[in-house]
Protein backbone atom coordinates (compact mmCIF):
# COMPACT_ATOMS: atom_id res chain seq x y z
CA UNK A 1 0.00 0.00 0.00
CA UNK A 2 1.03 3.42 -0.79
CA UNK A 3 -0.30 5.78 2.18
CA UNK A 4 0.83 9.91 1.95
CA UNK A 5 0.21 11.82 5.17
CA UNK A 6 0.43 15.43 5.15
CA UNK A 7 3.15 15.85 2.52
CA UNK A 8 4.54 19.31 2.53
CA UNK A 9 6.86 20.67 -0.49
CA UNK A 10 7.56 24.10 -1.42
CA UNK A 11 10.09 25.86 -3.87
CA UNK A 12 10.88 29.46 -2.01
CA UNK A 13 7.71 30.83 -1.23
CA UNK A 14 5.32 28.56 -3.52
CA UNK A 15 3.63 26.12 -2.52
CA UNK A 16 3.73 23.02 -5.02
CA UNK A 17 2.49 19.62 -2.20
CA UNK A 18 0.35 21.57 -0.14
CA UNK A 19 -0.71 19.13 3.35
CA UNK A 20 -1.07 16.17 0.69
CA UNK A 21 -3.00 12.74 2.39
CA UNK A 22 -3.69 10.31 -0.31
CA UNK A 23 -4.51 6.81 0.37
CA UNK A 24 -3.30 4.16 -2.78
CA UNK A 25 -4.40 0.63 -1.82
CA UNK A 26 -2.50 -2.55 -2.85
CA UNK A 27 -4.05 -3.82 -6.20
CA UNK A 28 -5.36 -0.46 -7.00
CA UNK A 29 -5.97 1.55 -10.37
CA UNK A 30 -6.13 5.46 -9.36
CA UNK A 31 -6.03 8.44 -11.47
CA UNK A 32 -4.50 11.87 -10.24
CA UNK A 33 -5.94 14.91 -12.51
CA UNK A 34 -5.58 18.74 -12.14
CA UNK A 35 -5.18 21.57 -14.11
CA UNK A 36 -1.86 22.20 -15.08
CA UNK A 37 0.58 23.13 -12.10
CA UNK A 38 -1.40 21.59 -9.81
CA UNK A 39 1.73 19.92 -8.89
CA UNK A 40 0.79 16.27 -9.74
CA UNK A 41 4.37 15.49 -11.51
CA UNK A 42 5.99 16.83 -7.96
CA UNK A 43 3.71 14.67 -6.07
CA UNK A 44 5.34 11.86 -8.20
CA UNK A 45 8.76 13.12 -7.96
CA UNK A 46 8.28 12.96 -3.88
CA UNK A 47 7.38 9.74 -3.82
CA UNK A 48 10.26 8.49 -6.02
CA UNK A 49 12.94 10.44 -4.07
CA UNK A 50 13.80 12.86 -6.81
CA UNK A 51 12.28 15.10 -4.53
CA UNK A 52 12.40 15.13 -0.73
CA UNK A 53 9.72 16.61 0.86
CA UNK A 54 9.60 19.28 3.82
CA UNK A 55 7.66 17.20 6.17
CA UNK A 56 5.04 14.23 6.10
CA UNK A 57 5.38 10.80 5.84
CA UNK A 58 5.25 8.77 2.65
CA UNK A 59 4.61 4.93 3.33
CA UNK A 60 5.37 2.00 0.97
CA UNK A 61 3.95 -0.12 3.22
CA UNK A 62 4.71 0.65 6.51
CA UNK A 63 7.94 2.18 5.77
CA UNK A 64 8.37 5.92 5.51
CA UNK A 65 10.39 6.26 1.93
CA UNK A 66 10.11 10.12 2.29
CA UNK A 67 13.64 11.38 1.38
CA UNK A 68 15.42 8.33 0.19
CA UNK A 69 17.58 7.93 -2.47
CA UNK A 70 15.57 7.51 -5.60
CA UNK A 71 17.74 4.22 -6.29
CA UNK A 72 16.83 2.68 -2.86
CA UNK A 73 12.97 3.57 -3.69
CA UNK A 74 13.21 1.97 -6.83
CA UNK A 75 14.77 -1.19 -5.15
CA UNK A 76 11.82 -0.98 -2.45
CA UNK A 77 9.43 -1.26 -5.88
CA UNK A 78 8.07 1.93 -7.07
CA UNK A 79 8.66 2.02 -10.64
CA UNK A 80 8.22 5.35 -12.84
CA UNK A 81 7.75 6.09 -16.58
CA UNK A 82 7.70 10.13 -17.26
CA UNK A 83 5.45 12.43 -19.68
CA UNK A 84 8.27 12.44 -21.72
CA UNK A 85 9.24 9.34 -22.74
CA UNK A 86 12.57 8.60 -20.59
CA UNK A 87 14.77 6.12 -22.48
CA UNK A 88 18.04 4.80 -24.20
CA UNK A 89 18.10 6.82 -28.09
CA UNK A 90 21.11 4.53 -28.84
CA UNK A 91 20.24 1.29 -27.91
CA UNK A 92 17.46 -1.31 -29.28
CA UNK A 93 14.36 -1.56 -27.28
CA UNK A 94 15.61 -5.06 -26.83
CA UNK A 95 18.95 -3.95 -25.38
CA UNK A 96 17.39 -1.42 -23.18
CA UNK A 97 15.21 -3.84 -21.70
CA UNK A 98 17.27 -6.41 -21.32
CA UNK A 99 19.83 -3.59 -19.37
CA UNK A 100 16.33 -3.28 -17.10
CA UNK A 101 16.10 -6.01 -16.20
CA UNK A 102 19.98 -6.82 -15.39
CA UNK A 103 19.52 -3.76 -12.94
CA UNK A 104 16.68 -5.35 -11.16
CA UNK A 105 18.58 -8.95 -10.89
CA UNK A 106 21.31 -7.11 -9.51
CA UNK A 107 23.62 -7.51 -12.92
CA UNK A 108 24.62 -4.60 -13.36
CA UNK A 109 28.29 -4.04 -11.89
CA UNK A 110 28.80 -7.64 -13.30
CA UNK A 111 32.17 -7.14 -15.49
CA UNK A 112 33.24 -10.46 -16.48
CA UNK A 113 30.12 -12.14 -17.97
CA UNK A 114 28.69 -11.72 -21.54
CA UNK A 115 25.64 -9.85 -21.80
CA UNK A 116 22.68 -10.40 -21.92
CA UNK A 117 22.64 -13.22 -19.44
CA UNK A 118 20.31 -16.16 -20.46
CA UNK A 119 17.42 -15.63 -18.01
CA UNK A 120 17.46 -11.67 -18.49
CA UNK A 121 17.18 -12.14 -22.16
CA UNK A 122 14.22 -14.25 -21.18
CA UNK A 123 12.66 -11.87 -18.79
CA UNK A 124 13.13 -8.94 -21.48
CA UNK A 125 11.41 -11.54 -24.63
CA UNK A 126 8.63 -11.70 -21.96
CA UNK A 127 8.13 -7.87 -21.67
CA UNK A 128 8.41 -7.23 -25.61
CA UNK A 129 5.35 -9.60 -26.10
CA UNK A 130 3.72 -7.96 -22.52
CA UNK A 131 4.01 -4.65 -24.48
CA UNK A 132 3.00 -6.52 -27.77
CA UNK A 133 6.26 -4.78 -29.35
CA UNK A 134 7.87 -7.64 -30.66
CA UNK A 135 8.23 -5.93 -34.26
CA UNK A 136 10.01 -3.50 -33.13
CA UNK A 137 12.63 -4.94 -30.67
CA UNK A 138 15.45 -5.00 -33.05
CA UNK A 139 14.82 -1.34 -33.73
CA UNK A 140 16.85 1.36 -32.16
CA UNK A 141 15.00 3.45 -29.29
CA UNK A 142 15.57 6.68 -31.37
CA UNK A 143 13.83 4.88 -34.61
CA UNK A 144 10.24 4.13 -33.23
CA UNK A 145 7.59 6.02 -32.82
CA UNK A 146 6.11 8.18 -30.09
CA UNK A 147 3.30 5.97 -28.90
CA UNK A 148 6.02 2.81 -29.14
CA UNK A 149 8.35 5.07 -26.60
CA UNK A 150 5.68 5.71 -24.07
CA UNK A 151 5.05 2.28 -24.14
CA UNK A 152 8.64 1.27 -23.77
CA UNK A 153 9.35 3.87 -20.85
CA UNK A 154 6.47 1.99 -18.80
CA UNK A 155 8.42 -1.43 -19.93
CA UNK A 156 11.35 -0.12 -18.32
CA UNK A 157 9.42 0.61 -15.23
CA UNK A 158 8.07 -2.96 -15.28
CA UNK A 159 11.35 -4.71 -15.66
CA UNK A 160 11.63 -3.47 -11.71
CA UNK A 161 8.51 -5.87 -11.26
CA UNK A 162 7.26 -3.08 -9.55
CA UNK A 163 4.55 -3.06 -6.58
CA UNK A 164 3.79 0.50 -7.39
CA UNK A 165 3.93 1.66 -10.77
CA UNK A 166 3.35 5.61 -11.15
CA UNK A 167 2.91 6.62 -14.90
CA UNK A 168 3.03 10.00 -15.72
CA UNK A 169 0.50 10.83 -18.58
CA UNK A 170 0.75 7.80 -20.13
CA UNK A 171 -1.18 9.59 -23.31
CA UNK A 172 0.79 12.92 -23.72
CA UNK A 173 0.78 13.46 -27.02
CA UNK A 174 -0.99 11.21 -28.24
CA UNK A 175 -4.13 11.21 -30.70
CA UNK A 176 -7.60 9.93 -29.46
CA UNK A 177 -7.54 7.17 -30.83
CA UNK A 178 -3.99 6.39 -30.15
CA UNK A 179 -5.02 7.41 -26.33
CA UNK A 180 -7.67 4.63 -25.80
CA UNK A 181 -5.29 2.09 -27.53
CA UNK A 182 -2.36 3.04 -24.85
CA UNK A 183 -4.71 3.26 -22.28
CA UNK A 184 -6.39 -0.40 -22.90
CA UNK A 185 -3.00 -1.56 -22.79
CA UNK A 186 -2.18 -0.09 -19.44
CA UNK A 187 -5.33 -1.12 -17.70
CA UNK A 188 -4.30 -4.68 -19.12
CA UNK A 189 -0.71 -4.77 -17.95
CA UNK A 190 -2.60 -3.85 -14.92
CA UNK A 191 -4.71 -6.75 -14.45
CA UNK A 192 -1.88 -8.97 -15.51
CA UNK A 193 0.85 -7.39 -13.17
CA UNK A 194 -1.44 -7.26 -9.73
CA UNK A 195 0.00 -3.84 -9.01
CA UNK A 196 -1.01 -0.62 -7.39
CA UNK A 197 -0.88 1.62 -10.10
CA UNK A 198 -1.16 5.47 -9.96
CA UNK A 199 -1.55 7.58 -13.48
CA UNK A 200 -1.91 11.61 -14.65
CA UNK A 201 -4.04 11.82 -17.18
CA UNK A 202 -5.92 15.07 -18.80
CA UNK A 203 -8.55 13.22 -20.83
CA UNK A 204 -11.47 13.07 -18.53
CA UNK A 205 -13.36 10.39 -20.74
CA UNK A 206 -10.41 8.14 -19.73
CA UNK A 207 -9.77 8.90 -16.06
CA UNK A 208 -13.76 8.33 -15.56
CA UNK A 209 -13.90 4.99 -17.76
CA UNK A 210 -10.36 3.40 -16.32
CA UNK A 211 -9.41 4.17 -13.37
CA UNK A 212 -10.90 3.11 -9.72
CA UNK A 213 -10.36 6.07 -7.47
CA UNK A 214 -9.84 9.05 -8.46
CA UNK A 215 -7.73 12.32 -6.53
CA UNK A 216 -8.16 15.96 -7.52
CA UNK A 217 -5.45 18.18 -7.04
CA UNK A 218 -5.26 22.02 -7.21
CA UNK A 219 -3.17 24.50 -6.54
CA UNK A 220 -0.80 21.31 -4.66
CA UNK A 221 -3.49 20.37 -2.27
CA UNK A 222 -5.74 17.45 -2.54
CA UNK A 223 -9.51 18.62 -3.76
CA UNK A 224 -11.25 15.16 -3.38
CA UNK A 225 -10.68 11.70 -3.69
CA UNK A 226 -13.29 9.09 -4.65
CA UNK A 227 -14.71 7.00 -7.16
CA UNK A 228 -15.77 8.45 -10.68
CA UNK A 229 -19.19 8.82 -9.58
CA UNK A 230 -18.24 10.75 -6.33
CA UNK A 231 -15.82 12.82 -8.61
CA UNK A 232 -18.77 13.29 -11.02
CA UNK A 233 -20.54 14.57 -8.20
CA UNK A 234 -18.64 16.66 -6.06
CA UNK A 235 -19.56 20.43 -5.68
CA UNK A 236 -16.53 21.53 -5.55
CA UNK A 237 -15.01 19.65 -8.36
CA UNK A 238 -17.40 20.27 -10.92
CA UNK A 239 -17.02 24.61 -9.66
CA UNK A 240 -12.98 24.51 -9.43
CA UNK A 241 -12.18 22.05 -12.29
CA UNK A 242 -14.94 20.43 -14.56
CA UNK A 243 -16.75 23.66 -14.85
CA UNK A 244 -20.17 24.17 -13.96
CA UNK A 245 -22.17 22.98 -17.19
CA UNK A 246 -20.56 19.64 -18.51
CA UNK A 247 -16.92 18.53 -17.56
CA UNK A 248 -16.81 17.18 -21.45
CA UNK A 249 -17.10 20.61 -23.16
CA UNK A 250 -13.54 21.74 -21.56
CA UNK A 251 -10.59 20.73 -23.35
CA UNK A 252 -8.77 18.15 -22.44
CA UNK B 1 34.46 -21.78 -17.23
CA UNK B 2 31.10 -20.22 -18.75
CA UNK B 3 33.23 -17.07 -19.72
CA UNK B 4 35.85 -18.88 -21.56
CA UNK B 5 32.57 -20.32 -23.86
CA UNK B 6 30.57 -17.19 -23.82
CA UNK B 7 33.42 -15.12 -24.95
CA UNK B 8 35.33 -17.99 -27.05
CA UNK B 9 34.64 -15.98 -30.37
CA UNK B 10 36.63 -12.95 -28.87
CA UNK B 11 39.09 -15.31 -27.46
CA UNK B 12 40.12 -16.71 -30.61
CA UNK B 13 40.61 -13.50 -32.10
CA UNK B 14 42.52 -12.39 -29.70
CA UNK B 15 45.09 -15.75 -30.51
CA UNK B 16 45.11 -15.12 -34.29
CA UNK B 17 46.00 -11.40 -33.70
CA UNK B 18 48.62 -12.66 -31.24
CA UNK B 19 49.92 -15.16 -33.36
CA UNK B 20 50.17 -12.09 -35.92
CA UNK B 21 51.98 -10.13 -34.29
CA UNK B 22 54.42 -12.74 -33.33
CA UNK B 23 54.89 -13.41 -36.76
CA UNK B 24 55.21 -9.69 -37.88
CA UNK B 25 57.72 -8.78 -35.24
CA UNK B 26 59.84 -12.65 -35.75
CA UNK B 27 59.80 -12.53 -39.75
CA UNK B 28 60.71 -9.06 -40.59
CA UNK B 29 64.14 -8.85 -40.12
CA UNK B 30 64.19 -5.10 -39.15
CA UNK B 31 63.42 -3.57 -35.83
CA UNK B 32 60.96 -0.83 -37.51
CA UNK B 33 57.99 -3.08 -36.77
CA UNK B 34 58.50 -3.96 -34.02
CA UNK B 35 59.06 -0.36 -32.73
CA UNK B 36 56.20 1.11 -34.59
CA UNK B 37 53.92 -1.90 -33.07
CA UNK B 38 55.27 -1.69 -29.54
CA UNK B 39 54.50 2.39 -29.66
CA UNK B 40 51.10 1.33 -30.92
CA UNK B 41 50.50 -1.22 -28.37
CA UNK B 42 51.28 1.83 -25.74
CA UNK B 43 49.24 4.37 -27.13
CA UNK B 44 46.50 1.72 -28.41
CA UNK B 45 46.14 0.98 -24.76
CA UNK B 46 45.63 4.43 -23.75
CA UNK B 47 43.37 5.91 -26.12
CA UNK B 48 41.02 2.49 -25.80
CA UNK B 49 40.87 2.92 -22.38
CA UNK B 50 40.09 6.81 -22.33
CA UNK B 51 37.47 5.78 -24.92
CA UNK B 52 35.66 3.52 -22.09
CA UNK B 53 35.00 6.60 -20.44
CA UNK B 54 34.08 8.91 -23.56
CA UNK B 55 32.94 6.44 -25.82
CA UNK B 56 30.59 4.54 -23.72
CA UNK B 57 30.13 6.19 -20.69
CA UNK B 58 29.97 9.61 -22.13
CA UNK B 59 32.42 10.81 -19.69
CA UNK B 60 35.21 12.83 -21.27
CA UNK B 61 38.07 12.70 -19.26
CA UNK B 62 40.76 15.55 -20.18
CA UNK B 63 43.26 13.74 -17.92
CA UNK B 64 43.31 10.28 -19.03
CA UNK B 65 47.55 10.62 -19.71
CA UNK B 66 47.91 10.87 -15.60
CA UNK B 67 47.66 6.94 -14.74
CA UNK B 68 49.34 6.16 -18.51
CA UNK B 69 52.83 8.58 -16.73
CA UNK B 70 51.79 7.16 -13.23
CA UNK B 71 51.49 3.24 -14.25
CA UNK B 72 55.00 3.69 -16.18
CA UNK B 73 56.95 5.90 -13.11
CA UNK B 74 55.93 3.24 -10.74
CA UNK B 75 56.83 0.39 -12.93
CA UNK B 76 60.46 2.60 -13.78
CA UNK B 77 61.11 3.65 -10.58
CA UNK B 78 60.60 0.64 -8.61
CA UNK B 79 62.91 -1.19 -11.50
CA UNK B 80 65.91 1.10 -10.52
CA UNK B 81 65.69 1.06 -6.84
CA UNK B 82 68.37 -1.13 -6.09
CA UNK B 83 67.07 -2.73 -2.95
CA UNK B 84 63.80 -4.14 -4.94
CA UNK B 85 65.61 -5.72 -7.82
CA UNK B 86 68.78 -7.44 -5.73
CA UNK B 87 65.60 -8.56 -2.92
CA UNK B 88 63.37 -10.10 -5.73
CA UNK B 89 66.24 -11.30 -8.11
CA UNK B 90 63.83 -12.67 -11.22
CA UNK B 91 60.44 -11.93 -9.22
CA UNK B 92 61.21 -8.24 -9.91
CA UNK B 93 60.19 -7.39 -13.18
CA UNK B 94 56.66 -8.94 -12.54
CA UNK B 95 56.13 -7.90 -9.29
CA UNK B 96 57.05 -4.25 -10.74
CA UNK B 97 54.04 -5.18 -13.02
CA UNK B 98 51.58 -5.52 -10.25
CA UNK B 99 53.14 -3.24 -8.39
CA UNK B 100 52.45 0.10 -11.13
CA UNK B 101 48.60 -1.73 -12.07
CA UNK B 102 47.50 -1.85 -8.51
CA UNK B 103 49.27 1.47 -7.84
CA UNK B 104 47.89 2.64 -10.49
CA UNK B 105 44.54 1.35 -9.52
CA UNK B 106 44.51 3.17 -6.40
CA UNK B 107 45.57 6.24 -7.72
CA UNK B 108 42.48 6.71 -10.03
CA UNK B 109 40.20 5.40 -7.30
CA UNK B 110 41.60 8.43 -5.31
CA UNK B 111 40.82 10.59 -8.19
CA UNK B 112 37.75 9.02 -9.58
CA UNK B 113 35.89 9.31 -6.67
CA UNK B 114 36.73 12.90 -6.78
CA UNK B 115 35.67 13.58 -10.42
CA UNK B 116 33.14 11.13 -11.01
CA UNK B 117 30.14 12.87 -9.06
CA UNK B 118 30.69 16.09 -11.61
CA UNK B 119 29.16 16.04 -14.98
CA UNK B 120 30.30 17.23 -18.48
CA UNK B 121 32.75 20.14 -18.35
CA UNK B 122 32.88 20.30 -14.58
CA UNK B 123 34.36 16.57 -15.09
CA UNK B 124 36.71 17.23 -18.13
CA UNK B 125 38.26 20.38 -16.10
CA UNK B 126 38.78 18.75 -12.73
CA UNK B 127 40.53 15.75 -14.38
CA UNK B 128 43.29 18.16 -16.42
CA UNK B 129 43.45 19.74 -13.27
CA UNK B 130 44.40 16.61 -11.21
CA UNK B 131 46.81 15.41 -14.65
CA UNK B 132 48.61 19.06 -14.42
CA UNK B 133 49.12 18.54 -10.63
CA UNK B 134 50.54 15.20 -10.94
CA UNK B 135 52.70 16.47 -14.09
CA UNK B 136 53.78 19.29 -11.61
CA UNK B 137 55.04 16.75 -8.86
CA UNK B 138 56.99 14.84 -11.49
CA UNK B 139 58.49 18.36 -12.72
CA UNK B 140 59.76 19.35 -8.65
CA UNK B 141 60.29 16.48 -6.96
CA UNK B 142 63.86 15.81 -9.33
CA UNK B 143 65.43 13.47 -6.70
CA UNK B 144 62.94 11.23 -7.31
CA UNK B 145 61.77 11.62 -10.69
CA UNK B 146 64.86 13.44 -11.70
CA UNK B 147 62.41 16.25 -13.39
CA UNK B 148 62.23 17.11 -16.58
CA UNK B 149 64.79 14.85 -17.74
CA UNK B 150 63.02 12.06 -16.98
CA UNK B 151 64.12 8.71 -15.55
CA UNK B 152 67.41 8.58 -17.02
CA UNK B 153 69.78 5.46 -17.35
CA UNK B 154 67.85 2.51 -18.03
CA UNK B 155 65.36 0.54 -16.47
CA UNK B 156 66.78 -3.03 -15.36
CA UNK B 157 65.07 -5.68 -16.56
CA UNK B 158 66.96 -9.07 -14.66
CA UNK B 159 65.36 -11.79 -16.57
CA UNK B 160 62.33 -14.53 -15.49
CA UNK B 161 61.32 -17.59 -16.30
CA UNK B 162 63.56 -17.92 -19.44
CA UNK B 163 62.22 -14.25 -20.44
CA UNK B 164 64.72 -11.92 -20.83
CA UNK B 165 63.11 -8.10 -21.61
CA UNK B 166 66.64 -6.93 -22.17
CA UNK B 167 66.29 -8.52 -25.46
CA UNK B 168 64.36 -6.63 -27.75
CA UNK B 169 62.29 -10.23 -29.26
CA UNK B 170 61.24 -10.70 -26.49
CA UNK B 171 60.51 -7.56 -24.95
CA UNK B 172 57.94 -7.29 -27.92
CA UNK B 173 56.01 -10.53 -27.21
CA UNK B 174 55.66 -9.48 -23.86
CA UNK B 175 54.57 -6.41 -24.77
CA UNK B 176 52.48 -7.71 -27.35
CA UNK B 177 51.02 -10.16 -25.17
CA UNK B 178 50.13 -8.07 -22.71
CA UNK B 179 48.72 -6.21 -25.14
CA UNK B 180 46.12 -8.90 -26.31
CA UNK B 181 45.45 -9.46 -22.87
CA UNK B 182 44.01 -5.59 -21.69
CA UNK B 183 42.37 -5.41 -25.32
CA UNK B 184 40.58 -8.80 -24.38
CA UNK B 185 39.53 -7.65 -20.89
CA UNK B 186 38.45 -4.60 -22.32
CA UNK B 187 36.19 -6.36 -24.85
CA UNK B 188 34.97 -7.99 -22.49
CA UNK B 189 34.00 -5.63 -20.00
CA UNK B 190 32.10 -3.37 -22.72
CA UNK B 191 30.36 -6.56 -23.71
CA UNK B 192 29.32 -7.53 -20.11
CA UNK B 193 25.90 -6.51 -18.62
CA UNK B 194 28.16 -3.71 -16.77
CA UNK B 195 29.23 -2.41 -20.19
CA UNK B 196 25.40 -2.14 -21.40
CA UNK B 197 24.93 -0.02 -17.90
CA UNK B 198 27.81 1.87 -18.94
CA UNK B 199 25.60 2.64 -22.58
CA UNK B 200 22.51 3.34 -20.37
CA UNK B 201 24.47 5.99 -18.25
CA UNK B 202 25.79 7.83 -21.38
CA UNK B 203 22.67 7.60 -22.82
CA UNK B 204 20.23 8.88 -20.20
CA UNK B 205 21.93 8.68 -16.71
CA UNK B 206 18.99 9.53 -14.46
CA UNK B 207 16.88 6.91 -16.14
CA UNK B 208 19.41 4.47 -15.39
CA UNK B 209 19.05 5.51 -11.81
CA UNK B 210 15.18 5.13 -11.95
CA UNK B 211 16.01 1.82 -13.54
CA UNK B 212 17.91 1.20 -9.87
CA UNK B 213 21.43 1.47 -11.45
CA UNK B 214 24.05 3.20 -9.16
CA UNK B 215 25.60 5.87 -11.64
CA UNK B 216 28.28 7.25 -9.08
CA UNK B 217 29.58 3.62 -8.36
CA UNK B 218 29.35 2.74 -11.91
CA UNK B 219 31.00 5.67 -13.42
CA UNK B 220 33.22 4.75 -10.88
CA UNK B 221 34.57 0.96 -11.35
CA UNK B 222 34.55 2.33 -15.13
CA UNK B 223 37.16 5.32 -14.24
CA UNK B 224 39.41 2.62 -12.43
CA UNK B 225 39.39 -0.13 -15.02
CA UNK B 226 39.85 2.83 -17.81
CA UNK B 227 42.70 3.91 -15.36
CA UNK B 228 44.72 1.08 -14.58
CA UNK B 229 44.78 0.22 -18.17
CA UNK B 230 46.39 3.21 -19.27
CA UNK B 231 48.71 2.30 -16.64
CA UNK B 232 50.03 -1.24 -18.05
CA UNK B 233 49.84 1.09 -21.64
CA UNK B 234 52.35 3.56 -19.56
CA UNK B 235 54.20 -0.01 -18.23
CA UNK B 236 54.38 -0.99 -21.90
CA UNK B 237 56.07 2.40 -22.75
CA UNK B 238 58.28 2.19 -20.38
CA UNK B 239 59.94 -0.97 -20.91
CA UNK B 240 59.84 0.51 -24.39
CA UNK B 241 61.94 3.65 -24.10
CA UNK B 242 63.73 1.98 -21.00
CA UNK B 243 62.65 5.19 -19.48
CA UNK B 244 59.68 7.28 -18.28
CA UNK B 245 59.11 11.28 -19.17
CA UNK B 246 56.93 13.79 -17.70
CA UNK B 247 55.82 14.22 -21.04
CA UNK B 248 53.46 11.49 -20.90
CA UNK B 249 51.61 13.51 -18.04
CA UNK B 250 51.77 16.57 -19.82
CA UNK B 251 47.75 17.65 -20.82
CA UNK B 252 48.47 17.26 -24.86
CA UNK B 253 49.83 13.55 -23.75
CA UNK B 254 46.09 13.35 -22.99
CA UNK B 255 44.52 15.61 -26.05
CA UNK B 256 46.34 12.90 -28.89
CA UNK B 257 44.77 10.02 -27.25
CA UNK B 258 41.14 12.31 -27.75
CA UNK B 259 42.39 13.26 -31.43
CA UNK B 260 43.15 9.44 -31.77
CA UNK B 261 39.56 8.61 -30.64
CA UNK B 262 38.40 11.38 -32.49
CA UNK B 263 40.03 9.91 -36.11
CA UNK B 264 39.45 6.36 -35.82
CA UNK B 265 36.02 6.29 -33.89
CA UNK B 266 34.26 6.37 -30.63
CA UNK B 267 31.22 4.05 -31.35
CA UNK B 268 33.38 0.95 -32.72
CA UNK B 269 35.36 -0.92 -30.09
CA UNK B 270 38.62 -0.89 -31.84
CA UNK B 271 37.83 2.58 -33.21
CA UNK B 272 40.41 4.38 -30.97
CA UNK B 273 43.32 1.77 -31.84
CA UNK B 274 42.90 2.28 -35.71
CA UNK B 275 42.94 6.35 -34.71
CA UNK B 276 46.04 5.15 -32.82
CA UNK B 277 47.72 3.43 -35.59
CA UNK B 278 46.74 6.49 -37.92
CA UNK B 279 47.88 9.24 -36.27
CA UNK B 280 51.11 7.69 -36.00
CA UNK B 281 51.15 6.45 -39.64
CA UNK B 282 50.12 10.12 -40.62
CA UNK B 283 52.59 11.60 -37.97
CA UNK B 284 55.65 9.86 -39.47
CA UNK B 285 54.83 10.74 -43.14
CA UNK B 286 54.27 13.88 -42.71
CA UNK B 287 58.11 14.20 -40.59
CA UNK B 288 59.26 12.98 -44.06
CA UNK B 289 58.03 16.06 -45.90
CA UNK B 290 57.65 18.90 -43.24
CA UNK B 291 58.89 19.89 -39.67
CA UNK B 292 55.25 21.25 -39.20
CA UNK B 293 53.62 17.96 -38.09
CA UNK B 294 51.38 19.53 -35.99
CA UNK B 295 49.56 22.14 -38.70
CA UNK B 296 48.86 19.27 -40.50
CA UNK B 297 47.74 16.63 -38.36
CA UNK B 298 45.55 19.47 -37.22
CA UNK B 299 44.22 20.46 -40.60
CA UNK B 300 43.01 16.24 -41.10
CA UNK B 301 41.51 16.30 -37.81
CA UNK B 302 39.59 18.91 -38.72
CA UNK B 303 38.69 17.64 -42.32
CA UNK B 304 37.56 14.22 -39.89
CA UNK B 305 35.55 16.74 -37.76
CA UNK B 306 33.57 18.90 -39.96
CA UNK B 307 33.80 17.00 -43.11
CA UNK B 308 33.17 13.32 -41.62
CA UNK B 309 31.64 14.78 -38.66
CA UNK B 310 32.70 11.41 -36.84
CA UNK B 311 35.61 8.84 -36.83
CA UNK B 312 36.61 6.77 -39.38
CA UNK B 313 35.02 3.51 -38.07
CA UNK B 314 31.52 5.37 -37.02
CA UNK B 315 31.53 6.64 -40.46
CA UNK B 316 31.39 2.87 -41.62
CA UNK B 317 29.53 1.60 -38.62
CA UNK B 318 26.25 4.28 -38.83
CA UNK B 319 26.06 3.44 -42.59
CA UNK B 320 25.56 -0.34 -41.68
CA UNK B 321 23.55 0.51 -39.03
CA UNK B 322 21.97 2.88 -41.06
CA UNK B 323 20.74 0.34 -43.39
CA UNK B 324 19.73 -2.72 -41.22
CA UNK B 325 17.05 0.11 -39.22
CA UNK B 326 15.65 0.51 -42.60
CA UNK B 327 15.31 -2.94 -42.87
CA UNK B 328 13.95 -3.74 -39.96
CA UNK B 329 11.49 -0.60 -39.84
CA UNK B 330 10.34 -2.02 -43.60
CA UNK B 331 9.70 -5.23 -42.22
CA UNK B 332 7.49 -4.52 -39.68
CA UNK B 333 5.70 -1.92 -41.51
CA UNK B 334 5.12 -4.96 -43.92
CA UNK B 335 3.70 -6.81 -41.10
CA UNK B 336 1.79 -4.07 -39.80
CA UNK B 337 -0.21 -4.19 -42.70
CA UNK B 338 -0.83 -7.57 -43.23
Amino acid sequence: MLRLENVVKTFGGVVATDHVSLDFPDGSLSAVIGPNGAGKTTLFNLITGHLVPDSGRILLGDQDIAGMEPARIVRKGVGRAFQVASIFPTMTVEQALMAAVASHVHMSEHLLSAFPPPSVRQRAEELVELLGMGGVARLLCSNISHGDQKLLDIGLALALEPRVLLLDEPTAGMGPEERWQMIRTVRRLWEQGRMTLVFIEHDMDIVFEVSQTISVLRYGAVLAQGTADEIRSNPEVIEAYLGTENYEEQPA
Amino acid sequence: MTLLREFRRDIAIAVVAFLVLLAIGFGIDSPWPRDFLTSIFAFGLLAMSLNLLIGYTGLVSFGHAAFFAFGGYVFGLLLQWEGFTSALGGASVPLAFVAALIGTALYSLVIGAICVRLTEIYFAFLTLAFQMFLYSVILSWVSLTGGDQGLMGGIPRPPFLGIDLGDAHHRYAACALVFVVCVLIMRIVTESPFGYTLRMIRDNAQRAAFLGVNVTRVKLICFVVAGSIAGVGGVILALFTSGAYPEWAFWAQSGEAIFMIMLGGLNVFVGPLVGAVALRILNDVVQMYTSHTEIVIGLVILFVVLGLRRGLLDFARDWWVDRQQARLAAANREGEER
